[in-house]
């Protein structure tokens, strides 16, 4: 089964829920096996799949409450208002765990954007396919990701500090 | 360019999708500014905290086999090869280059994949060093450390008595490594620290069996071997001797 693990992972930070995650996967394996004969030898199968999931994720109950904090406007989702600190300061000081609830806190559009890279670690021309967006826009939502993610790290490291 | 300029493209830099004809530029930019190189190094370092902190949540075996299943449910007849029994000789052929083609494979892919899971290892050591809370239980007692660990991993392991020997124990931490969750015990020695890695031992693709190495391209050196169901990897900057040691010690532990 390709991808079966990281598909595993990737749907439970989406859902946020493991049993949740287990339908998504086992819908996915199945939309994959009636599809694959659509599938184009030579494309991408890491970004057919994972489309595959994310498509289902978002159509999902789960998907579709999830989808309200972004589906209007992409540079309208709020950002928290602490200061940001530099990168290289920060994350010398961060712990696993807060950037696991950073990444919990996120956008659901900027939660995946950051696990395709950084997780999965695709190419920009990878995730524009697996999201069907332009590459610009993976870079501008990436850059707007990471940036409310090191707001909430900068304000979890401030938080300890005092 | 200024650096200003330089930087809007350490993301893309950084995430391995810079444009090639910029690359060059960049690179022969970063050779010459430590500032920009540094920024550079934290965002790559970043990415790796990232992967580290995402690779998170496993399948359990039943759940697999659950797939497996409903796959092998959803698959075509048995009796579609019966009918196609005049291909076996063509399929036959091309069978057996694939099996030498998937054999050429594995020995290449498993020597990559122990590159990559070594790699991964010492990326974990390096953010321990330089992070302010190195540890998640701070305690120098093998009694308070192991215990610690208890009800957060699937297995448990035994840690050396270290009173007249060199080394001591400083704390220890959770760990994910290819999804599975791991021990982290951080140890000292003359200021050098040595972290050792313990995680079940089911994946034929990643460590070696039995290795010692030097990564001598940053400095810093490692052993790994099996014992008991588990996977022991040691990380450090001190030199192969000292980490032998410390590695003897764990095995004398984990044996009695």
């Amino acid at each position: 089964m390709p991808h079966f693990a990281r598909l595993f992972n990737f749907a439970c930070w989406l859902a946020q829920d493991r049993a949740v995650a287990e339908e998504l996967v086992q819908e996915t394996y199945m939309k994959a096996l009636k599809g694959f004969p659509s599938f184009q030898q030579g494309t991408n199968f890491r970004a057919w799949i994972y489309r595959i999931l994310r498509n289902t994720f978002l159509t999902s109950q789960t998907g579709l409450r999830a989808q309200l904090s972004f589906d209007s406007d992409e540079d309208a989702v709020a950002e928290p208002a602490a200061a940001e600190n530099p990168e290289s300061l920060l994350m010398a000081r961060v712990r696993q765990e807060w950037i696991q609830s950073a990444l919990e806190a996120l956008p659901v559009n900027y939660r995946e954007v950051i696990l395709l890279c950084d997780l999965e670690e695709m190419r920009y021309q990878e995730i524009s396919e697996t999201l069907g967006i332009p590459i610009g826009t993976v870079m501008s939502r990436l850059s707007r990701a990471r940036k409310a993610m090191r707001t909430l790290l900068g304000a979890q490291t401030k938080e300890v500090a005092l | 360019m200024t650096c200003d300029n330089w930087r809007e493209k350490l993301d893309a830099y950084a995430d391995e999708s810079c444009p090639p004809e910029e690359l060059a530029g960049l690179e022969d930019h970063l050779r010459t500014c430590p500032a920009c190189a540094t920024e550079a190094l934290a965002r790559i370092q970043s990415r790796r905290m990232i992967r580290a902190a995402t690779a998170r949540y496993a399948p359990s075996p039943e759940f697999r086999l659950k797939i497996q299943q409903s796959i092998r449910a959803n698959e075509k007849p048995r009796g579609f090869f019966a009918k196609r029994a005049h291909w076996f000789p063509a399929l036959a052929s091309t069978a057996i280059a694939l099996v030498l083609l998937a054999v050429a494979v594995t020995i290449w892919t498993r020597h990559n994949a122990s590159e990559q899971a070594l790699a991964e290892l010492l990326d974990l050591h390096v953010a321990t060093l330089a992070s302010a809370n190195p540890v998640d239980v701070d305690s120098t007692d093998r009694h308070t450390v192991k215990p610690w660990f208890q009800g957060k991993l699937p297995f448990t392991f035994n840690l050396p008595e270290l009173q007249n020997t060199p080394f001591k124990l400083l704390g220890g931490k959770l760990i994910y490594f290819e999804h599975e969750p791991g021990a982290q015990l951080l140890f000292e020695l003359r200021k050098h620290q040595l972290s050792v890695f313990i995680v079940e031992d089911h994946s034929p693709l990643s460590l070696p069996a039995a290795a010692t190495r030097a990564a001598h391209q940053n400095g810093f050196s490692a052993e790994t071997w099996r014992q008991s169901g588990l996977r022991y990897t040691i990380v450090s900057d001190t030199s192969p001797a000292d980490i032998h040691a410390l590695g003897e010690l764990l095995r004398a532990a984990a044996g009695s």
